[in-house]
């Protein structure tokens, strides 16, 4: 279609030859590009003078934050306790859940293709809801409190792992799963003895990359009243108390960090 | 003995390591099993949420499929349109910050620093930011871009530094020895490397902007979250089945084509 519309180029070589050179697609995907921008902006009112004449608000904000109301540090451990908690937890229910659920949907392990499809649209679904909104309809069912975020965290976690580790399941020798099953062991026997010593690593490692994300979703679950520090982010920036806004922040920094290191340390053995 | 019997023998025992790894991630999961409690499972829970239930397989179809200012399909666009703009700004603010953070461009001190600051804006929660960013800009959809602009640097940033930190040296090499200009090896030695993985960076990125978008309406930043949660503050949820389902056929949609570009992008 593009081509017929700009001719290719045709360049004669010195040998006598004629070759095609296709014409470029490059400024139909920038024109594309800057019509969805100039769209996007006119849509979202975006406008550069109200940003130059007010970011200065924003920094106003960052510089109140330094530096940090230590006094209010001893108000913040139970709730940091919390969201860490709700996160480890969330993390691993998700994670044990999403073994089987991974194995329901791996079209290697699994024959009926009812089961496959189901599994799959089932993970994604819940891939695809924000976890601040599956947060929300907890706190209808399980009340206000970490309950309702563990219930979130331990949904997106299913979701994500499950994801990616049936991918995994696919994706892995069937070699020794052929030749147990050919030894007279049953399915699951040769699931675990063939598959689960290739998929386990990575399993692991994944579920916790997974936890390393959930503790930075734990800390605004709170924003909806799933527990944790998102409620007192959500109530200094509220009365405008900056420096505790900013002790929080950087406690959260601090803890976020701390994790990714250990985390991060295991994952490299694991691999 | 035989041999697959020695071989047996011969594995590593790790049953002290592995029994030491379990026994801390028991002890983790009951300490965090303190912070939730049943009690406050109220007697109607279970009506609610077949009450939710219901409203979501019931959806209300009037707001799913007109298209005033309130229905599903603005608020998508609306939400799309944050997400899309929001990414084309992170992607150019994180694209300096990049070349400064990474080790092979500039000495290690800057680029030690640089990664701290990374590390500080990733960590801050998406919330937060449209919260502070609603004092610039005022309520409304323009909160939102700027709030998943700078929520995007951080990812951006640090998958862009790895593709520089990749960057085949030997390239630019072979151009300085044919004679080519610095600008010639920055457009046909670097951009050419760069460009594929920082657009397919920047597409993946837009499809995690879509999610953070969709709930920056909690904040009145704009987008499909603000008349979700309106809808389950009054219990629609009929109103909120609606609304979920054009979210997640949107985004489902979205993502496919999303992976159906970066594929292409991976391949050439």
């Amino acid at each position: 279609m593009y081509d017929k519309l700009f001719p290719p180029r045709k360049i004669e070589l010195p040998s006598g030859k004629i070759v095609l050179q296709k014409r470029s697609r490059t400024p139909l995907v920038v024109l594309l590009l800057v019509i969805c921008t100039i769209a996007s902006a006119q849509f979202t009112g975006f406008s550069l003078r109200l940003l130059v004449t007010r970011i200065h608000e924003f920094f106003t904000i960052i510089i109140a934050m330094i530096p940090p109301d230590w006094q209010s540090l001893s108000r913040i451990w139970s709730p940091l306790l919390d969201t860490i908690k709700m996160s480890l937890l969330g993390s691993i229910i998700g994670a044990v859940v999403a073994l089987p659920v991974a194995v329901a949907a791996s079209a290697n392990i699994v024959q009926s293709k009812l089961l496959i499809v189901l599994s799959k649209a089932v993970l994604s679904l819940l891939r695809t809801l924000p976890t601040l909104v599956s947060a929300l309809i907890a706190t209808f069912v399980f009340g206000l409190g970490p309950m309702a975020g563990t219930v979130a965290i331990t949904l997106f976690t299913i979701s994500y792992v499950g994801k990616l580790l049936y991918e995994q399941i696919e994706n892995v020798d069937m070699g020794p799963f052929e030749a147990m099953e050919s030894l007279g062991m049953t399915r699951i026997e040769a699931f675990r003895f063939a598959v689960m010593p290739q998929v386990l690593p990575g399993y692991i490692s994944t579920s916790l990359y997974c936890f390393e994300g959930n503790v930075r979703y734990a800390a605004i679950l709170g924003y909806v009243g799933a527990g944790g520090i998102g409620l007192l982010i959500n109530e200094g920036l509220g009365w405008r108390d900056y420096p505790a806004v900013g002790m929080i922040i950087f406690v959260l920094i601090i803890t976020v960090y701390l994790i990714e290191r250990v985390s991060e340390h295991f994952r490299k053995k694991l691999i | 003995m035989n041999t697959i019997e020695k071989q047996l023998g011969a594995a590593p025992r790790r049953s002290l390591y592995l029994g030491t790894i379990a026994v801390i991630v028991g002890a983790l999961f009951i300490w965090s099993l303190t912070a939730v409690n049943f009690n406050q499972i109220e007697q109607n829970s279970l009506k609610i949420a077949k009450n939710i239930i219901y409203g979501l397989t019931h959806p209300d179809t009037e707001l799913l499929f007109n298209v005033s200012k309130q229905s599903v399909l603005y608020l998508l666009l609306e939400t799309v349109a944050i997400a899309f703009l929001g990414t084309v700004v992170g992607a150019v603010l994180a694209v300096p910050l990049a070349f400064l953070a990474a080790s092979n461009i500039v000495p290690k001190p800057v680029s030690w620093l640089t990664r701290l600051v990374l590390i500080v804006i990733r960590t801050v929660p998406a919330l937060v930011y449209g919260l502070m960013l609603i004092r610039v800009t005022g309520p409304g959809a323009f909160a939102g871009v700027l709030t998943v602009g700078i929520t995007s640097i951080g990812m951006l940033a640090k998958l862009y530094v790895d593709a520089i930190e990749e960057l085949d040296k030997r390239v630019l090499e072979s151009m300085t020895s044919v004679g080519c200009s610095t600008f010639e090896k920055i457009r046909f030695g670097i951009v050419p490397q760069l460009l594929s993985t920082f657009l397919s960076v920047m597409i993946y990125r837009f499809d995690m902007n879509m999610r953070e978008a969709s709930i920056l309406g909690l904040v009145s930043a704009g987008g499909i979250g603000a008349p979700l949660i309106f809808a389950m503050r009054s219990y629609k949820w009929d109103q909120v089945g609606s609304i979920l389902i054009g979210l997640v056929v949107f985004i489902l949609i979205i993502e496919f084509f999303s992976n159906k570009i970066r594929a292409r992008l991976v391949k050439g």
